[in-house]
């Protein structure tokens, strides 16, 4: 009868909402707890170092360029065996919208995201962070990974004398 | 003369206490349904000011004095200014006849613990929460908005149809206290509470009192989510506090009608008169607050319909079979 179901369906939330009083609340207490973010997390963005310790970065500009909200720039220069590097890195916390994209586009896995979330300061001029708070001495995701045994132009080793790589192709041969 | 003044002296004293009791228990009250409400949804609701959030009302009212007071343009100045105080104003004036305690006799004087026993105090009350549809209906027409006067003509009609209702169920009550005072009405249930008596009158009360009071699952003159907050659209800082702590004075002033006339006032065993009164108050506010987090809102018009169809001839009934009884009983 419809009387009883109304009477039931008046009643029964009484019973759950009583019984969810009694629950712990789900609620994480933020400063006091701190929640552990997924290790992908894209929070602060860091410079990392080959195993050896040299920098990763070559200045290649691909970070900068892919960055939807412009907050990275750099100048590029170059070592004295050719090997370049950026002689300022500038990124702009202010503006960073942790998207992610800059370390999708670097191809020597120099820039990476970090889960280290806790990045707000009172002074805006704080987020604009340097190169020196940017650089770590570690190799962040991947330990193993060097650009320069894999690739690059004659400064580690001669063209083609790196693991896994041809030589240059000659173009003037008739067969591949 | 100095009989007079003792009388003056002691009411004052009455008045002060209740209204400091009052005010700062209308305080508490938001933050205890905030934290229950919190606490039904799995939050832990406002826990950072003080130890467990105790400081939080006084930051409340600090936050809404210092906002900006502001006057809609083309609204009704004079009367948009003054609704919010009717609304404050009536739920405290309720508390003049509500006894919390039996008189206390004291260096050989009667103080009855009530600051003043009106005959017809019933009346008075019903008086009162009449006039505190004005607050809504003048507030929320005085806005110059559509969503204040939807929710003003919602909480119009709606506090006017459940009135009769709530009338209606307390009219064995006073059959069988034989009076319209609230402290003889208390007398009358020293044996059992009126709520074993009445049962139906008590959930008649119940419903009535909700919707005369805009309590959730009843509180369509402020839907949120179809008119932004229905009467006090428009008002802030501290006009929409006082409509706010209006509101809560409210829930107290209904507890403590509640309490006086279904729950035997302060009738009890043990505790002192006062601890037992003030605890049923607590009770009923948190049987309200409890309600808000366990039921939705149902339609205007399912509203309307049930006050009219349902409640009014229930009470009707149940007025009729009382009186037969009682007439039964002593013929």
């Amino acid at each position: 009868m419809n009387l009883w179901r109304d009477i039931k369906g008046t009643l029964q939330p009484f019973w759950i909402t009583l019984g969810y009083l009694f629950k712990k609340p789900v609620t994480i207490q933020y400063p006091e707890e701190k929640r552990t973010p997924p290790p992908r997390y894209r929070a602060r963005i860091v410079l990392t170092r080959n195993p050896d310790g040299t920098e990763r970065c070559v200045a290649c500009q691909l970070c900068s360029a892919a960055c939807p909200v412009d907050c990275i720039s750099m100048q590029a220069a170059e070592d004295d065996d050719g090997r370049r590097y950026a002689s300022w890195f500038r990124i702009n916390f202010a503006r960073c919208i942790f998207c992610g994209l800059c370390a999708e586009a670097c191809p020597t896995m120099a820039i990476q995201t970090t889960p280290d979330y806790e990045i707000c300061n009172r002074d805006v001029l704080k987020l604009v962070q340097e190169k020196e708070d940017l650089l770590i001495d570690g190799c962040g995701k991947d330990t193993e990974y060097n650009y320069y045994e894999h690739s690059g132009i004659g400064v580690a080793n001669e063209r083609g004398g790196n693991e896994d790589e041809y030589g240059p192709v000659d173009p003037k041969a008739l067969v591949p | 003369m100095n009989d007079l003044l003792i009388s003056l002296i002691l009411i004052l004293v009455k008045l002060g206490l209740i209204f400091g009791v009052v005010l700062s228990m209308a305080a508490y009250l938001v933050l205890a349904e905030r934290k229950i409400l919190g606490r039904m949804q799995m939050r832990y609701g406002p826990n950072r000011i003080g130890p467990g959030g105790m400081i939080q009302p006084l930051c409340d009212v600090i936050k809404l004095i210092t906002k900006e007071d502001f006057v809609p343009a083309r609204a009704d100045k004079w009367i948009f200014l003054f609704a919010p105080g009717l609304t404050a104003l009536t739920a405290l004036l309720s508390f003049a006849v509500v006894p919390f305690s039996p008189p206390l006799t004291l260096f050989g004087r009667e103080i009855p613990m009530v600051v003043c026993d009106l005959n017809i105090g019933l009346l008075y009350l019903f008086g009162l929460s009449s006039l505190a549809v004005y607050g809504v209906v003048l507030g929320g027409w005085a806005s110059n908005s559509k969503y204040s006067l939807l929710g003003a003509m919602r909480g119009l009609a709606q506090m006017l149809s459940y009135e009769l209702s709530l009338g209606l169920a307390l009219v064995p009550v006073v059959m069988t206290a034989k009076s319209f005072s609230l402290t003889e009405i208390v007398m009358a249930q020293s044996t059992w509470p009126n709520m074993l008596q009445h049962p139906l009158a008590f959930i008649i009360f119940m419903v009535s009192i909700t919707a005369e009071s805009k309590r959730t699952p009843f509180d369509m003159p402020e839907a949120e989510n179809e008119i932004v907050a229905g009467f006090h659209t428009e008002y802030s800082g501290m006009r929409f506090g006082l409509f706010f702590v209006g509101e809560y004075i409210n829930l107290i002033v209904i507890g403590a009608m509640t309490t006086v006339f279904f729950l035997g006032g302060w009738n009890g065993p043990f505790l002192p008169p006062v601890v037992w009164f003030v605890g049923k108050v607590l009770f009923v506010a948190f049987l309200f607050i409890w309600a808000r987090g366990s039921m939705p809102r149902p339609r205007y018009d399912q509203l309307l319909r049930f006050g009219w169809k349902v409640l009014i001839p229930l009470a009707l009934l149940n007025v009729v079979i009382t009186g037969a009884i009682r007439l039964a009983m002593n013929g």
